[in-house]
């Protein structure tokens, strides 16, 4: 018997807690009771507290039924994960609050990522599990968190910041929009592979894959020519055709964007923007990485005002000023020649030295 | 001594770490000590060891299994096939333990014991299975009430933020509004007939917590349009506390539509001047609370670079009544479809298409006038065409 097809996820309703099926749409306000706490209220008075709780996105079913334990212990049965990869453990009985995050700190679980913090990386596959990655994400993800481990529990930050990691171009995370990005890169262009060119690809469609129009047919061989010269190594040909790797373990690293937002809180939503052009994959603990990410956070937490994100901050101080203030070498890959690149020249003399 | 020394490293530090998540799964499952050993391996060459690509699937669908072969498949054996499975996240991803643990049950005994809660569209991902145990897991998720997720060239898993269930923003029903929209298009979720990828994500207000206007073709933001509500008495609590009403909130308002009288503690605001922008209700929840006219916003275009480089999504209708059974969004929805699938080349997003035919094809198509919503400021070249029947 074929197995039903087409039924869709399960019903949400069936996975609320109580007193969410009770109060659903009639929340009146939230406060954020200290790090990794808020407690929501509703019109008819009952009370909501929620638990957030880093996680490494990567879990092992035993560890997720560790997570059920929690939940049944101190929230009913019920719980639900954040957009960011967070866990949240929605506690009903306020008595339960303290207790439950006593045991999580106790087992090791981070209690954080709520208002002017760092809150989890958004990442992608990696090397554990994807087929064109630049660099790892889970490892990557582990070592910078180790390393600001102290802003996800705290409220030391102007605001919040949000960090985000794709393995390469694709962008599975799409992550282009973050307060800081960090974005597996290759540098060299792919080495064509003829004989599986000629076995496995449709060379149209990978000659149509190229941005930049670098890619010919090559009739008499039945395969493809690759002008190096043109190649901006983004990887899409490789995605069309297995003929065409990039990956190489000199040329593949990460590079670090800055000042992107999807909120319009005071400014719109906005791009991050080139700030490290190429760091090495170095790992386990990617070290050159880390060091970038801290400091573009520690300058940015020292010189920004009070609610201002990373790219708000950017702006009013000048880009001229950022890379001064963080000590980041500017280069020519910090100057756009895709196709938009003009509208990001400067065509006023006011400028800061 | 231990053969995987560069990940052991990544058990140290105070974060969680994926490769405890791995030993644990290890223990059991052959197939996560082989994924172990090869990410060793990548760590050392730095370089990934996965082949490219790879067809597998479920009977009756085109899509919610990713194909993944080792190109070490001599060396581990047991990742020689290891593929994964989009699965169909509940709206929210609420989740009781019940149907977490049967998930955990299901892919123990089919699969390598490793899951990703989520993966970064929102899926339930579980990590790598040979290609005999697909149909059989399939057939086990679907007998607890889980179906498979979006991949390839088809509508993609969509996804929505807490919304009304735990969120006091929330201008739209985000959950139903996702959940409806999946249940809906579920032949466009498991079968590719498109172009390229289509993601809708589903944001409760202009906060955007799943980042819809960064990564969705189309974005679906709520908003209101009548004023903001003002608890008075909130506002003097507020006053009385750390918060600066004046110069964190006030001074910060993008529009200056606020007025602040510190003698009185009184807050004003000139809501036909609001840009709706959150910050104020951001950072004085008790007292502000969004109008009580309320519907979304949508936007059109949003994606990572991959091909012609990145968007973030443009407005298409200004404001749109958010109501079950949702036609006039269902309309659209189809009616983008549709222009898309007629119009677009292959791998070209839907952003990406607008571009390349002109924004005033694709309002002509989908039945639209200009407003002046839908830009930041007119043209500034005089490159612009008149229709038949314009110039007389």
């Amino acid at each position: 018997m074929a197995a039903r097809t087409d039924f869709g996820p399960p019903d949400f309703h069936s996975m609320l807690p109580p007193v969410i099926q009770k109060n659903y749409g009639q929340w009146k306000y939230h406060e954020r009771v200290k790090p990794g706490l808020l407690k929501h209220v509703s019109e008819s008075g009952d009370e909501l507290y929620t638990v957030r709780v880093g996680s490494e996105r990567l879990l092992s079913t035993d560890h997720v039924r560790e997570i059920c334990d929690l939940a049944e212990k101190y929230c009913g049965g019920y719980l639900r994960f954040t957009s960011r990869h967070n866990l949240e453990f929605l506690v009903s009985d306020s008595k339960q609050v303290e207790p439950l995050i006593a045991d999580l700190k106790g087992r090791g679980y981070p209690v954080g990522g709520t208002g002017a913090a760092i809150t989890n990386i958004v990442h992608t596959q990696g090397w554990i599990h994807c087929h064109t990655p630049a660099t790892d994400a889970s490892g990557v993800v582990k070592a910078v968190m180790d390393d600001l481990f102290e802003y996800f529990g705290a409220w030391k930050l102007p605001a919040y910041c949000r960090i985000s990691l794709a393995c390469c171009l694709n962008m599975c995370g799409a992550v282009h929009c973050s307060d800081i990005a960090i974005l597996g890169i290759h540098r060299k262009p792919p080495h064509v592979n003829h004989d599986v060119v000629r076995a496995k690809c449709e060379i149209p469609n990978v000659v149509a894959a190229c941005p930049t129009g670098a890619i010919r047919p090559d009739p008499p061989n039945k395969s493809l020519t690759v002008n190096e010269e043109k190649c901006m190594y983004c990887g899409n040909c490789y995605t069309m055709c297995p003929g065409m790797p990039l990956a190489d373990a000199e040329g593949d690293g990460v590079s670090i964007w800055v000042g992107g937002k999807v909120s319009s809180a005071r400014t719109p939503p906005r791009m991050s923007r080139l700030a490290i052009p190429f760091l090495p994959n170095n790992p386990p603990r990617w070290p050159e990485v880390t060091d970038a990410v801290k400091n573009i956070v520690e300058t940015w937490a020292k010189h920004a005002h009070k609610h201002e994100r990373m790219g708000e901050w950017i702006e009013r101080i000048g880009w001229d000023r950022f890379f001064e203030l963080t000590n980041i070498p500017f280069t020519e890959q910090h100057i756009d020649d895709y196709t938009l690149a003009t509208e990001t020249f400067r065509s006023t003399p006011a400028f800061r030295w | 001594m231990s053969d995987t020394p560069l990940l052991d490293e990544l058990e140290n530090g105070p974060w969680p770490s994926f490769v405890t998540d791995m030993k644990e799964a290890a223990e059991k499952k052959p197939a996560a000590r082989d994924l172990m050993r090869q990410l060793e391996l990548s760590y050392k060459e730095r370089v990934g060891h996965w082949k490219h690509g790879g067809i597998v699937g479920v009977k009756g669908y085109g899509g919610g299994v990713i194909g993944r072969y080792s190109d070490q498949p001599a060396e581990f054996p047991n990742v020689a096939e290891f593929h994964t499975f989009r699965v169909n996240q509940p709206s929210g991803w609420f989740y009781t333990t019940k149907v977490l643990r049967q998930l955990c049950d299901v892919w123990d005994k089919h699969g390598s014991g490793l899951t990703n809660f989520h993966g970064a569209t929102g899926d339930i991902i579980l990590l790598g299975a040979p290609t005999s145990e697909l149909q059989p897991t399939f057939d086990e998720l679907s007998s607890i009430g889980f179906d498979l997720g979006g991949s390839g060239s088809d509508l993609r898993t969509p996804s929505a933020c807490v919304g009304p269930a735990r969120c006091e923003y929330a201008c739209i029903d985000t959950l139903d509004i996702c959940n409806d929209i999946t249940r809906t298009y579920q032949e466009q979720l498991h079968r590719p007939q498109f172009p390229y990828k289509f993601k809708i994500k589903v944001s409760g207000c202009p906060n955007d917590c799943v980042a819809a206007i960064a990564r969705s073709d189309l974005s679906i933001i709520g908003t209101w349009k009548s004023h903001i509500r003002i608890d008075a008495e909130a506002v003097k609590q507020y006053a009385g506390s750390s918060l600066d009403i004046q110069t964190e909130v006030v001074d910060l308002c993008p529009t200056h539509c606020m007025k602040y009288d510190a003698v009185a503690k009184t807050l004003a605001i000139d809501d036909a001047e609001c840009n709706r922008c959150m910050h104020c209700i951001n950072l004085m929840p008790k007292a502000l609370r969004p109008g009580v006219e309320r519907g979304a916003t949508l936007l059109v275009g949003a994606k990572a670079p991959i091909v012609q480089g990145a968007l973030l999504s443009w407005v298409l209708v200004p404001f749109m009544k958010m109501e079950p059974p949702y036609t006039e969004l269902k309309a659209l929805i189809e009616k983008i479809f549709d222009w898309w699938d007629e119009n677009a080349k292959m791998r070209e997003r839907l952003g990406e298409l607008i571009k390349r035919e002109g924004m005033g094809d694709f309002l002509r198509a989908v039945g639209l006038k200009p407003v002046p919503q839908m830009i930041m400021r007119p043209r500034a070249n005089p490159y612009f065409f008149w229709r038949d029947g314009e110039v007389k």
